[in-house]
């Protein structure tokens, strides 16, 4: 299996980037806390206080309309092109749900926000997530595809 | 003023997913992809995110308190355990066979595509599934 071509899009991506960064500052701003995704949804469907839930959902809220602005403002929603099959959406969904929870973050909690406190934890959860994509990838692609 | 920044911090981080393409699951792919149809935007996306928490925290965190909460509630644990390598090289396995992060996923809800909305409820079946195993043996540890 190949994957589709996409664009390569530095000033695009560093703006982006940018703008996540500056969500997790004001989150961390506001209320003190590390902006992960994980933590947001785990705090949604695990048994946390009832006053913790609505801030979590005003969040999630906030995430979905984020491509609807881009769209608002440019005319053209962001392109979401998802070249694997439903099954291996299925199994991807549920194995990310499961590693994360238990390696206590992704990409933007240990990734982002734990990467730029400098905390061994994230770098380590980091550079092991990263490695274990890439050769994934590779497996399903130049492997398994090939 | 908890779901007002709430949902501020979303929008803009949701808008940045949009912007930076970690939204497209090809794209993500694609920059694991070195030895097929690389595309590096994936770098610039971190280095932007990094450089801007790294600084953005240095001065926030002068501060002797949030804005709206009593005290910064930072991470303590320092541990580098088998549960937290393990679990990262799970995630990292399945973000590589459907190139959705959670973080990514959640604003792709906004594209209306039928398979986000798939990863995003195989995610959360995960996500409460590992938390009923982790509670199940704080329980046992509690017990015994």
């Amino acid at each position: 299996m190949t994957g589709l071509e996409t664009e390569f899009t530095p000033l695009q991506s560093l703006a982006g980037g940018v703008l996540i960064g500056l969500s997790a500052v004001l989150l961390m701003l506001a209320q003190g806390r590390i902006m992960g995704a994980t933590g947001i949804l785990s705090g949604l469907i695990a048994g946390t206080a009832p006053g913790d839930k609505g801030w979590r959902a005003a969040m999630v809220a906030g995430m979905i309309a984020g491509p609807l602005v881009v769209l608002a403002v440019t005319g053209q929603m962001p392109a979401v092109d998802v070249p694997v099959s439903w099954p291996m959406i299925v199994v991807g969904g549920f194995v990310v749900g499961i590693g994360v929870t238990f390696g206590s973050g992704c990409t933007s909690g240990h990734g982002v926000c734990g990467m730029a406190r400098l905390s061994p934890r994230s770098i380590a959860a980091t550079v092991t997530f990263m490695i274990a994509c890439a050769v994934t990838v590779y497996v399903i692609r130049h492997i398994v595809g090939g | 003023m908890r779901l007002l920044s709430g949902f501020i911090v979303g929008l803009i981080f949701g808008v940045g997913i949009a912007v930076s393409g970690m939204i497209n699951p090809a794209k993500v792919l694609n920059f694991f992809d070195i030895a097929g149809t690389w595309d590096p935007s994936l770098a610039f996306v971190m280095g932007g995110a990094l450089i801007t928490t790294f600084i953005g925290y240095r001065l926030v965190l002068r501060r002797d308190a949030p804005v709206i909460e009593a005290t910064f509630k930072l991470p303590t644990a320092r541990d580098i355990d088998a549960r937290l390598i393990g679990g990262s090289a799970v995630f990292g396995v399945g973000w590589g066979i459907a190139g959705f992060c959670p973080g990514a996923a959640v604003p792709a809800l906004g594209s209306g595509k039928w398979e986000v909305a798939l990863f995003v409820v195989a995610l959360l079946a995960g996500l409460w599934v590992a938390r009923m195993i982790i509670d199940r043996q704080a329980g046992k540890g509690a017990l015994a």
